[in-house]
């Protein structure tokens, strides 16, 4: 019972009849406690899919969740909802506008009825770098890494086990990218919460994650060790494909003709 | 003055009051560099001004006391804008009239807005069958033309100011609800909305919390902007004879006492028809701005 996402035969559908569209084919993984699992694939894969599914933002066809040892309620309680966060793409929708960064972080407690809710606003700033002087600030005063540090601390403010990260760091600049993804990995290592991290981008599941799986078309084509991620190692030819045309990024220096 | 600005512009706002005066502060400013607006928003306080100070400004006995003698006086240093048929002082009934103008603006709003809010919020938050039934009344009530639904109000009712309001507001709703409705759909497909059942919060919440403050700003702007119409349908119950009742100064039923005068003794009708266009114009041109000032999708 140490398993902390358990997803079996996992079949999400979108729309009815003839103009359905199954979104998530059958997809099975687990997540121990304290590990970290990555879903790479390309746009419309699915991966994303199978987040909303695992905190009840839709609702699966066919397949079994389990989550925390019991299997996902319909209308999960609040205290089931504490337990699992999102961390969303882009931070720019998923900060109300009107909302100060103080209101964001004090909601989740007011809906929980949590206590010492000064304390705990504060720690949560400071747990995820930002000044308390940003405390009144409107999410348009603050940058996009700022912005997705609020969407962080306002997920980990309920002090959730598990937290889903839906590519938390593709909306932004290549520089804030390593600090958020270092950030990630040091409250993991600090809380030690569980991670599913979905991707699209094989560098960053590799240095986040343990375990990958490699989704195409709603389905999960390989699960593997991301040691091999780092190698390229695979054995389905769609994984191949997909490592070959990250190296794109990597070219060879180019070679100065200096004549 | 040099610090209350920068206290409001300050960046990094030490409190929650000062943060949300500084959102004010900005819309002031964004509101203030439009000067049509600012045109509006002096005659809206003008009427306000004149509805309040009304007692002083002209003796309320002015309104009511008849002087046959005196009777379509046109405008002089005694009388400002004319007497009229029955000898009273326009310019003491038209002040006056401001106090039932804006009661009428007043109650239609607050009816109106919070109403059509709710029905579009909840139509388009909670969506399926709510949104069928909600929607579907709403159409049945837009189906009908609006001055002939108050007319047929008013004539069940019995005429007078109150029954005017009731009808105007019960026709004026429909388009608040679509307006609030069509945001709402919009709102919720958003992040923020997702993240906030992720985090357990209730539909009655999120709808308070989440979506209100950010459909309130196009219903108050659609609101200033229907005044006009508002002010026009109160009027033309009036002038019909269906709503304020003589010897109420109201602006609608002044209009249609003057009519038979207007070609020898044009300020009986005109004098009140000017305030009539004048705060009608005041309230377009304020919410113009507002709209200009306000939108989100601007900022």
């Amino acid at each position: 019972m140490n398993e902390a996402i358990e997803v079996s035969d996992l079949e999400v559908t979108f729309g009815h009849g003839t103009k359905s569209f199954k979104a998530v084919q059958g997809v099975s993984f687990t997540v121990p406690f304290g590990q970290s699992f990555g879903l790479v694939g390309e746009s419309g894969s699915g991966k994303s899919t199978i987040l909303r599914a695992l905190s009840v933002l839709v609702r699966p066809s066919g397949g079994r969740l389990q989550v925390a040892g019991g299997p996902l309620p319909l209308h999960p309680p609040k205290t089931f909802r504490r337990r699992v966060q999102l961390v969303f793409q882009d931070p720019y929708a998923s900060l109300h506008p009107r909302h100060s960064i103080d209101r964001i972080l004090r909601e989740p407690l007011e809906v929980h009825g949590f206590d010492r809710r000064e304390e705990r606003i504060l720690q949560s700033l400071d747990e995820v770098g930002l000044p308390r002087r940003y405390r009144y600030r409107y999410p348009h005063q603050l940058s996009g890494g700022q912005r997705q540090r609020v969407a962080i601390a306002r997920a980990l403010v309920l002090e959730p086990e598990i937290l889903l990260l839906d590519e938390p760091t593709s909306a932004l600049d290549v520089s804030i990218q390593a600090e958020i993804l270092n950030l990630l990995s040091d409250l993991r290592e600090a809380r030690q919460l569980t991670y599913l991290l979905v991707s699209h981008n094989l560098a960053v599941v590799a240095h986040m994650c343990d375990r990958v799986a490699i989704m195409s078309q709603g389905k999960i084509v390989e699960v593997t060790d991301s040691r091999h991620l780092r190698t390229g190692t695979f054995t389905h030819p769609y994984s191949q494909q997909l490592w070959a045309s990250s190296q794109g990024y990597f070219r060879d220096p180019a070679v100065l003709d200096v004549g | 003055m040099n610090n209350a600005r920068s206290w409001l512009l300050a960046d990094q706002p030490a409190s929650p009051l000062q943060a949300r005066m500084g959102r004010f502060y900005t819309s002031w400013l964004a509101l203030s560099a439009n000067p049509l607006a600012l045109i509006g928003l002096a005659i809206v306080v003008l009427l306000l001004l004149s509805a309040l100070l009304a007692p002083w400004i002209a003796p309320r006995d002015a309104v009511y006391v008849q002087n046959l003698d005196g009777r379509l006086q046109p405008p002089s240093l005694l009388h400002w804008f004319g007497t009229d048929e029955l000898g009273r002082d326009l310019f003491a009934r038209v002040v006056h009239g401001s106090r039932i103008t804006l009661m009428i603006v007043a109650l239609v709003a607050i009816i109106v807005g919070p109403l059509g809010l709710i029905i579009g919020m909840v139509a388009g938050y909670v969506g399926g069958w709510t949104d069928r039934i909600l929607m579907r009344l709403t159409d049945i009530f837009l189906a009908f033309p609006r001055l002939v639904l108050a007319l047929a109000f008013v004539a069940a009712l019995r005429p007078g100011i109150e029954s005017a309001i009731l009808a105007i507001a019960i026709t004026s709703w429909p388009p608040y609800a679509r307006l609030a409705r069509a945001e709402t759909l919009m709102i919720r497909r958003s992040d923020f909305i997702a993240a906030a059942i992720a985090q357990g919060a209730s539909a009655p919440r999120i709808i308070r919390r989440y979506v209100m403050p950010l459909c309130m700003p196009s219903v108050v702007i659609r609101l200033t902007l229907d005044m006009a119409g508002i002010i026009l349908t109160a009027a033309g119950l009036g002038f019909l004879g269906l709503g304020a009742q003589p010897p109420s100064p109201e602006w609608g039923a002044m209009v249609a006492a003057g009519r038979g005068y207007v070609l020898d003794q044009w300020w009986v009708s005109t004098i009140p028809g000017i305030a009539i266009l004048l705060v009608s114009l005041g309230f377009n041109l304020l919410g113009d701005g507002l709209r200009d000032a306000l939108d989100p999708r601007q900022s």
